[in-house]
């Protein structure tokens, strides 16, 4: 009976003998189609994965020695490009499109020896925080069906949540990986903005955009973020900084005292969850006890960072989108006797979703002549202050604590209606993508209504490696009672 | 600020998206409602604040002029929903 | 140009010059001219979804050398900016461009006008941007067909202050320009090939009026005759308007070379709001005084340092130096003859004379010369011997070897029967022969009568039927006739 605890337990398995790749291939396939109503996947790479599996055992088999995902079973966001694979972004726009090329992260999984099983179900264009804006249908929580898994990556939170694969590659760009992680009780992490390659991510806000990784251990999180990042050809904006050893970091015992910031504004919000709030404000009180710096930091600027965010993202994604025409590739529009703009416009209206339309509208008019100044620069100057401000934190303190998301997981269709309220509960998530630092969402708690709840923590840019310590650190220390 | 249907036309103009009437006065009422959302930054004081333009480090990326990287006219063609052996097609556009 | 003197035209002139790349200005696609369509495309040039660009370093260093030669100042910070419009031959739906930082600022481009003085006509900026794909309306009958092999291709768009007054003033500027792009290997300057595109601004107001008129523009004029005929159809045509009271509309207009006129194609009211913002895909630039350095150092020699060296080191008159290096291949070819043994003067009168009518004559570029500058030089050796003469020479063993270029020029000299005879023994019985004949004159000659030596000479030539050495038959007359 295959079963899989961690990435290093699997490894030890294929070594001596008690698993194959194969065995793994088809333990997450029979696991898939058993669970199709979650609708986590897209797309299903059933052959294609058991014959590489059988490569990779045979390569093995002969003596040649493992790479460092040898096997290791992942799904990959609808939105990341895979050579000769469908790229949809869980929109009809991208109706039988294939991609030609592949993203340089997928490219580096797979000479690293993985297997990639699937695409992964999302939010239209990683537009939403519900995983109910797909033209491929919503996906369901797998700990409570009736529940949503949140957004964008849902389908990719709920394969590892699901155990319908080992670790999975999301996007963040405004916690779309980081709330589906708290939402499904899992590991999600977002890098810095800069540290994995966007060539062939498809681009919703380039500023703000970076892949992510779910995962079930810090392990395997860190070791997965060690194969994809580092500097890329085809990414102008990708980071030229060396990657460090994060997964022998992981190993070496770190014994000073943390620096933990967190903010009063944020946990003792109007919007959060009593018991949310309580269970970090306790956590905190614990750490302080066992000899850790906490301290509270005064964060004046969180009731603007979502109206700053909605404004810069929506321009750069009204603009990204604007290839999605009919000419090249993708969806066109049957109606004929159109003129060339009736054909943009009746194209782009029948196959884009509500949800992306109003990004664009909104996006189209904060540049538009006249209110670029009041809306768009004025948002620039807005981010310009809190990554000052952050930084200024970061002098002091290692790390800061917040919420992930203000409530556990609510019910499929509750907030539809009412698209502000939606975009209120990235509250927590949008600063580290505003500020390009990266983040954490660890599964530490549970609600009294069943449901999980994570801690989201912040360090600062290209710390990966402290973030992961302490992530290592926090979930040890909820293993033991 | 209001949302004049006007506004609608232009903005949906510019992103060539198109509205029936229906749409047109749920998509008012949607962009009435994000834009009063984000009109918050307008209580914010940001006199001598410079906007952030770019959020990666790097500077100065370039690439040598060397010729790599194409793909063939076929699978340039593959995706596309209109096409003859050698052109992409599309409606016909009245010279600029 | 004919033009009402109440009036004055205003001109500027917006340039977009190809540069002398390998490849695309943001990927690897190769932006060679002639190629099947869309065969120099990638992922990147097709805007698929996920792709991203990387700019071309080649591109940035020939707008610097470009800034430098026209004495810009040189932006040391500068970024890339979307414009975002619609239209089928523009895949990302945005073109990518400096329009808002440009790497050059200010600077000017000499001209050299019909009075003969000297002019700087002002710029405004140069600036880099990516061509778009090519749409082609009459392949076939309901659709437009889009080549995407032009897309990504790096562009320099050279702007000049509204500082020219005349059609005359337009082409100069544009020769000049032209001349100045291929001098410095930034642009091969071929407008019908599409490597040089010129767009024009153009106002009329009442002389003395210190606001300008009403803009026009006029877009992609694609050789310097059309854009000269084109500032004068719609100068004429922007002065009759305001003759009868008539307002002129901001539009924009296209060329139709076939009648001499302009036609409008957009109003300018119609124009996208282009909402340009950094385009968060690339990195800005904060270029170092070092690297504009080493560009400086190693700009290529322009004309007037040219025509300076070749009066300087070959004593050619300013004339001969001017008309040879106003194109720059045609200066190169005369410096290959010059290093392959060809004397500098004599070399630029052939290249004056009988060169630049074949060129003209054949409506060819020097380039398509079928003879080598080392095979010429071959040729004004035999003259310079006196094995030739310059009139035999540039004639008909000339347009032998044009027509058979292979051919060497000492044989086909010899099988052409064209060597003078210069050889004192073979001319010695003719001369005899000659002053045998005409001893009258001999006699008048002794008299002080020296113009009858012409006769002698031509004489001899007509005895040796065009191949005694006229300079060696001179001589060799004046020696006997010396007794």
């Amino acid at each position: 009976m295959f079963s899989f605890s961690s990435i290093d337990q699997y490894h030890s398995s294929l070594q001596d003998g008690t698993a194959t790749c194969l065995q793994a291939v088809e333990h997450y396939l029979q696991r898939i189609n058993a669970q199709m109503h979650l609708n986590a996947f897209v797309d299903i790479y059933a052959d294609e994965a058991r014959t590489r599996a059988a490569a990779l055992d045979l390569q093995r088999q002969s003596g040649r020695p493992m790479e460092v995902l040898h096997g290791v079973v992942i799904g990959i966001k609808d939105v990341i490009a895979y050579n000769g694979h469908k790229l949809t972004a869980a929109s009809r726009i991208l109706e039988g499109f294939h991609s030609i090329y592949s993203a340089t992260a997928v490219e580096r999984l797979l000479e690293a020896g993985a297997i990639i099983i699937g695409s992964l179900n999302c939010d239209e264009f990683a537009m939403g925080s519900t995983n109910e804006n797909s033209a491929y249908g919503k996906v369901l929580n797998a700990l409570d069906e009736t529940r949503i898994p949140g957004g964008s990556s849902g389908g990719s939170a709920v394969a590892v949540q699901a155990g319908l694969c080992m670790v999975s590659l999301g996007s963040d760009t405004g916690g779309s990986v980081r709330q589906p992680a708290d939402l499904c009780g899992i590991i999600g992490l977002k890098p810095t903005y800069g540290r994995i390659s966007r060539y062939g991510l498809i681009a919703y806000a380039s500023s703000f955009d970076q892949i992510g990784i779910f995962g079930s251990t810090i392990a395997d999180v860190a070791l997965t973020l060690q194969v994809m990042a580092g500097a890329d050809d085809f990414d102008s904006t990708v980071s030229t900084r060396p990657v460090p050893d994060y997964t022998h970091g992981l190993k070496e015992k770190q014994d000073k005292p943390l620096r933990i910031a967190y903010f009063p504004e944020a946990l003792d919000h109007p919007s959060l969850d009593p018991e949310i709030s309580q269970a970090i404000h306790n956590l905190l009180k614990n750490l302080q006890a066992e000899g850790h710096q906490v301290s509270p930091v005064s964060f004046s600027l969180l009731d603007h960072i979502v109206p700053a965010y909605y404004v810069l993202t929506t321009a750069e994604a009204s603009s990204n989108l604007s290839r999605y025409d009919g000419v090249r590739y993708g969806y066109r529009t049957s109606k004929e006797g159109l003129d060339i703009n009736e054909l943009y416009e009746t194209t782009r209206s029948e196959a884009f979703g509500t949800e992306v339309k109003r990004r664009i509208m909104l996006g189209t008019f904060v540049l538009s002549a006249g209110y670029y100044d009041a809306y768009y620069t004025r948002a620039q100057k807005v981010r310009k202050l809190l990554f000052d401000q952050t930084q200024l934190i970061f002098k002091e303190f290692d790390h800061i604590f917040l919420p992930t998301t203000p409530s556990t997981a609510f019910r499929i269709g509750e907030k539809t209606t009412d698209p502000i309220a939606m975009y209120l509960a990235d509250i927590y998530t949008v600063m580290a993508n505003l500020v390009g630092i990266p983040a954490i969402s660890l599964p530490l708690f549970r609600h009294s209504n069943g449901m999980p709840f994570g801690l989201q923590v912040m360090s600062n840019r290209f710390e990966e490696l402290s973030l992961l310590r302490i992530s290592d650190l926090l979930i040890d220390r909820q293993l033991k009672p | 600020m209001e949302v004049t249907e006007a506004m609608i036309d232009k903005l949906s103009h510019l992103a060539r998206l198109r509205f029936t009437a229906d749409e047109k006065g749920q998509i008012r009422g949607d962009l009435e409602r994000m834009i009063h959302f984000v009109e918050k930054l307008d209580e914010l004081d940001l006199n001598g604040v410079e906007p952030l333009i770019f959020m990666t480090d790097e500077v100065n990326v370039l690439r040598e002029d060397e010729v790599k990287g194409s793909v063939s006219r076929d699978e340039a063609l593959r995706n596309a929903p209109a096409h003859t052996d050698t052109f992409f097609t599309v409606p016909k556009v009245i010279k600029k | 140009m004919a033009s009402n003197p109440a009036y004055e035209t205003v001109i500027g002139l917006e340039v977009h010059a190809q540069l002398l790349t390998q490849s695309k200005l943001f990927c690897g696609d190769s932006i060679a001219y002639g190629a099947a369509p869309n065969t120099h495309v990638s992922p990147v040039t097709l805007a698929h979804p996920g792709t991203l660009p990387k700019m071309n370093k080649k591109a940035v260093e020939l707008a610097i050398r470009m800034g430098l030669a026209c004495h810009c100042e040189i932006e040391r910070h500068n970024y890339f900016a979307r414009k975002n419009y619609f239209y089928p031959d523009l895949p990302k739906g945005y073109q990518v461009s400096q329009h808002t930082t440009p790497i050059c600022k200010g600077g000017h481009i000499t001209i050299r006008t019909e009075a003969g003085g000297e002019r700087a006509v002002r710029l405004n900026r140069i600036h880099l941007e990516e061509d778009a794909g090519k749409s082609l309306h009459d392949v076939l009958d309901t659709d437009s067909c889009i080549d995407l092999n032009r897309a990504g291709t790096p562009l320099i768009e050279i702007v000049t202050e509204p500082d020219l007054r005349s059609a005359e003033e337009v082409s100069a500027y544009l020769t000049e320009l032209r001349k100045l792009v291929r001098y410095l290997g930034v642009c091969d300057g071929n407008m019908e090939e599409g490597s040089l595109r010129c767009d024009v601004n153009i106002s009329v107001r009442r002389q003395g009026d210190a606001r300008l008129g009403t803009k026009v523009e006029i877009k992609n004029l694609n050789s310097i005759r059309n854009a000269r005929r084109a500032v004068e159809a719609e100068s004429r045509r922007l002065i009759e308007l305001l003759e009868n009271g008539q307002p002129v509309l901001q539009q924009t207009r296209s060329f139709d070379a076939a009648t001499g006129t302009s036609f409008a194609t957009r109003e300018k009211e119609d124009a996208d709001d282009y909402r340009y913002f950094a385009d968060p895909d690339l990195t800005p630039f904060a270029l170092e005084e070092s690297f504009i350095d080493s560009i400086r150092a190693s700009l290529p020699e322009l004309q007037e340092q040219r025509v300076q060296r070749y009066m300087n080191q070959w004593n050619l008159p300013d004339y001969d130096a001017r008309v040879i290096t106003d194109d720059k291949s045609l200066a190169d070819f005369y410096e290959e003859m010059v290093n392959a043994g060809a004397l500098p003067k004599p070399a630029a009168n052939w290249m004056l004379g009988p060169v630049k009518s074949w060129l003209n004559e054949n409506d060819k570029e020097i380039s398509d010369f079928p003879l080598s500058p080392a095979a010429l030089a071959a040729v004004l050796k035999m003259v310079d011997t006196g094995a030739l003469s310059f009139s035999a020479a540039s004639t008909r063993l000339f347009t032998h070897l044009l027509q058979h270029p292979a051919d060497d020029a000492a044989v086909a000299a010899q099988q052409l029967n064209l060597i003078q005879q210069s050889d004192a023994d073979t001319l010695a019985p003719l001369i005899d022969e000659v002053l045998a004949r005409y001893a009258d004159k001999v006699t008048e000659y002794k008299k002080g009568k020296k113009g009858v030596l012409a006769l002698f000479v031509g004489e001899v030539m007509k005895r040796s039927k065009g191949k005694a050495d006229p300079r060696v038959t001179n001589e060799l007359l004046l020696e006997r006739l010396k007794s």
